[in-house]
């Protein structure tokens, strides 16, 4: 068995529930291989996810892990954080866990910078309840709230994560598994909040209704499109037509939340 | 450890026949069989990549090496 998976997964649920060519099942590998290239403790790290296809890796996963309610996944490792400061806390989650019902709790995790990795699986549609349309589905997409194509503008979550305070802010993709990986793995040694965005194929939901082909395709899709953000600034305003940015949008030191906590609670300490 | 002495393996249970790893295969050595499982084919041909293994979202292809011995 490969080593990672002997070592990271729960052996006796697998083979997992995600439907064939699904994208989140590569995410889950880069986040297990991040988690062992830092030799990080495996029994300090919680995994807390809402619901989704996405938000049921954690049950996969062999660490503490949480499995809460849709969009609430940051609410409940907010917590989790502030009652164990020490704890590797990671967040796992859907585009529409993370930017449509949670989008709120996103923002404010950002804008606390609280010491959380966030990894968001964006496959840009409902991919767990058949296919709605999520706050990043591409303009003109089909979804089955959208029969006609979205007429939506699209959030590009790893800029409103800069955008709203996060130390730090990465995107890449399934195709670019190996940048993906250390994407994470430089997210995860943040000291304050960092989020990764995974841009994952969902065939089933996405890939079919908008005739993208097979999931090779999608991933080919992927290798044309996103391209190093460095690469996409140097093009001329003509040639970016088509492409999407990918890679480090931020990494910046900021007050971080469960320490400037401590803070308060050592000071009114110290006042008695 | 050198890839020499990585063995590709599979895990046919788990594969789900996406091909994936047929198409980024560089060398070709990978099909699906009549039942939509994952065989290699030209064992010979495998230069050991890993390719197969970074995106096989079902992590039933995978090189493995003799450092996995003593592990659980
Ligand atoms: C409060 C609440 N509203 C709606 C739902 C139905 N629901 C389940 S998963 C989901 C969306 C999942 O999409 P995403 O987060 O992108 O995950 P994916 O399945 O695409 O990985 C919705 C709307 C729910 N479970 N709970
Ligand atoms: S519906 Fe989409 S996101 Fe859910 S398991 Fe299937 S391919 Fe993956
Ligand atoms: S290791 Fe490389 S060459 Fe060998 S089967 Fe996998 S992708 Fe093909
Ligand atoms: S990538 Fe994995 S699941 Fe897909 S065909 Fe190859 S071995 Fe099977
Ligand atoms: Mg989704």
């Amino acid at each position: 068995m490969n080593k990672y998976v002997k070592k990271y997964l729960r052996n006796d649920k697998l083979a997992h529930m995600w439907c064939p060519g699904c994208g989140h099942g590569i995410i889950m590998h880069q986040i297990i291989k991040a988690i062992d290239n830092l030799g990080l403790d495996k029994d300090n790290i919680c995994v807390v996810s809402g619901i989704g296809c996405s938000s049921r890796a954690p049950g996969y996963m062999d660490f503490d892990t949480l499995h809460t309610t849709h969009g609430r996944a940051l609410a409940f490792a907010t917590g989790i954080k502030l009652a164990n400061p020490d704890m590797k806390v990671i967040v796992v989650s859907g585009d529409g866990d993370a930017s449509a019902i949670g989008g709120n709790h996103l923002i404010h995790a950002c804008r606390r910078n609280i010491d959380i990795t966030t990894i968001v699986f964006n496959n840009t549609i409902y991919g767990m309840t058949g296919g709605q349309f999520s706050p990043t589905t591409a303009t003109n997409d089909l979804a089955s709230t959208a029969p006609y194509g979205s007429i939506d503008r699209p959030f590009d979550i790893a800029k409103l994560a800069a955008a709203a305070g996060a130390s730090y802010s990465a995107r890449s993709t399934v195709y670019h598994a190996n940048n993906l990986e250390k994407l994470i793995e430089e997210a995860l040694q943040v000291k304050g909040f960092s989020l990764v965005e995974a841009m994952s194929m969902c065939p089933t939901s996405y890939g079919r209704r908008n005739k993208k082909g097979t999931v090779s395709d999608m991933l080919e899709d992927y290798k044309e499109t996103y391209i190093n953000i460095n690469a996409f600034n140097k093009l001329p305003l003509e040639k970016r037509e088509g492409k999407i940015e990918m890679g480090v949008f931020k990494n910046e030191t900021y007050p971080e939340y469960t320490a400037e906590y401590q803070k308060i609670i050592d000071r009114l300490k110290g006042d008695k | 450890m050198s890839r020499e002495n990585l063995v590709l393996k599979v895990k046919p249970e788990w594969c789900k026949g996406c091909g994936i790893c047929v198409h980024f295969c560089p060398k070709n050595v990978l099909e699906l069989d009549e039942d939509n499982k994952i065989v290699i084919a030209r064992p010979d041909d495998c230069i050991k990549c890993g390719l197969c293994e970074l995106r096989c979202p079902d992590f039933a292809i995978y090189l493995e090496g003799d450092e996995n011995e003593d592990e659980k």
